[in-house]
């Protein structure tokens, strides 16, 4: 495994080029959650030429829809939920400015030449690692649709989020890559 | 005839919720650490690594595995000895899912309707299988079960013909079609035979079954065997990202089938394979 890259956000174009399918990376920063319903608004919104109600231009999502925060807590558990489902609007968001998208499972075709074509990166989080990775995000906070409970547009700080760079700006993809490696083809 | 008042299924059902939510079971963990030691990857030790922590974290602070805290996937055996009062028991189980998952702080992940998808808020209704069996107990297992490994289950009718090459076919296929998508390692159940519904409910089940406890018949014993070399045999692996270890366990459950029909179906289960047990 190669050592960790760290990373800052928001991401310039130059920023995600540089990134490589099968790179460590440790986050930092601000991101925002979104799922299902939230990208579905987002997407009318910008079908409709409209606002957005946060600026996403350079920023990464942040696949989770997560637990009710404990009292003390930040934030619940709040692992990556399938990146598949937003693929119907991903390429959307891509084309408007955004730079990373974070989740766990497969993209399709579309969503791969978007992020070649207008430079962004999907950064895949360890399914299920859901309360590990709560303890990386310091402050949350909901920015847009509060209506939608858990999938509410949270803002959150994150202090090195442990990723591995799934999908490259470049049509690198490591889930591709890494099954290759250990694929054993059956005999008849 | 044994009376079992309501009130105590409720608040069984809630503890049963929270706890099923926390602590992942003893022979899951000791599949994760199995795991660990046979993987070669080291992108998949980490991961390995990474899961074992985090449910240890969950166990120890009392907070949910997974944030997909699941559908309630409830199984209901019901002693014909056993005589409920003081309510039903489907609005006492599912008073149990509103309480455990309110005072759990569990994920609602519900919608009321699956087209006009509001969520109903508390996580209820419960799915609720539930059969008649000797005794005058209730057994009650509480199974969360996350969409995003259910999303790539799937049922086939095959044909007699298609034998257990298809059957084999079928598995594998799906696990390797649904790569990183179900948080493996898996535990992929399999229910053949019986009726459509009915090998869906066994594949169900065999998810349930205890990591390391093969099947009682022994052709259904050697079948499973085999299906997680192919599984294994097709590096996915942990987190998708390439290994040798794409399931933990491999479960078939089966039952005679009609004449004409070969029905199999296929749940695929993430690592964060929850299940509390709780007799009445």
């Amino acid at each position: 495994m190669s050592e960790p890259i760290r990373l800052t956000t928001p991401f310039s174009e130059q920023d995600v080029r540089k990134l490589k399918a099968g790179d460590t990376v440790l986050l930092s920063g601000v991101i925002y959650t979104g799922r299902d319903a939230a990208h579905k608004r987002l997407y009318e919104l910008l079908q409709a030429g409209k606002e957005l109600p946060v600026d996403l231009k350079g920023q990464v999502i942040y696949y989770v829809g997560p637990t009710p925060a404990k009292p003390g807590q930040v934030i619940g558990s709040a692992g990556p939920t399938t990146s598949g489902r937003m693929d119907a609007y991903a390429p959307t968001l891509i084309a408007y400015g955004l730079r990373g998208m974070i989740g766990k499972g497969l993209r399709n075709q579309a969503v791969i030449d978007a992020m070649k074509e207008h430079g962004a990166v999907y950064l895949g989080a360890t399914g299920g690692a859901a309360a590990l990775l709560a303890k990386r995000i310091t402050a949350c906070e909901v920015v847009a649709y509060e209506d939608l409970g858990t999938e509410a547009i949270r803002r959150l700080v994150v202090v090195d989020f442990p990723l591995i760079v799934v999908n490259d700006s470049h049509g690198g993809d490591f889930y591709r890559e890494g099954v290759k490696l250990y694929e054993r083809v059956s005999p008849g | 005839m044994r009376d079992i008042h309501v009130s105590s299924i409720t608040e069984a059902v809630a503890q049963a919720c929270m706890s099923a939510n926390y602590v992942l079971p003893q022979d899951v963990v000791h599949a994760l650490e199995n795991g660990l030691a046979k993987e070669e990857s080291a992108i998949g030790k980490d991961i390995f690594c990474q899961l074992i922590e985090n449910a240890k974290i969950a166990r120890e602070e009392s907070v949910p595995i997974c944030q997909d805290t699941g559908f309630t996937v409830i199984f209901a055996k019901i002693g014909q000895d056993a005589h409920i009062v003081g309510g039903n028991l489907v609005d006492a189980i599912n008073e149990g899912v509103r309480k455990g998952y309110k005072e759990g702080y569990l994920r609602k992940s519900i919608v009321a309707h699956p087209l006009e998808r509001v969520n109903t808020g508390d996580n209820t209704p419960a799915v609720i299988h539930s059969e008649i069996v000797p005794g005058d107990e209730l057994r009650l297992i509480i199974a969360p079960k996350g969409g995003g490994s259910e999303n790539m289950s799937g049922v086939k009718m095959l044909k007699p013909s298609d034998g257990v090459e298809g059957v084999k076919k079928f598995v594998v296929e799906l696990v390797k079609t649904a790569g990183s998508n179900p948080c493996p390692p898996i535990i992929v159940g399999v229910g053949i035979g019986g009726t459509m519904e009915m090998a869906a409910i066994m594949a169900k089940k065999a998810v349930l079954r205890e990591i390391g406890r093969p099947s009682d018949k022994p052709y259904d014993a050697a079948l499973e065997e085999e299906l997680l070399r192919l599984v294994n045999d097709t590096g996915v692996g942990p987190a998708g990202l390439g290994g040798r270890i794409t399931a933990l366990a491999v479960n078939v459950e089966s039952y005679p089938a009609h004449i004409a029909s070969l029905p199999v179906a296929v749940n695929i289960q993430c690592h964060a394979a929850r299940h509390k047990e709780i007799v009445l």
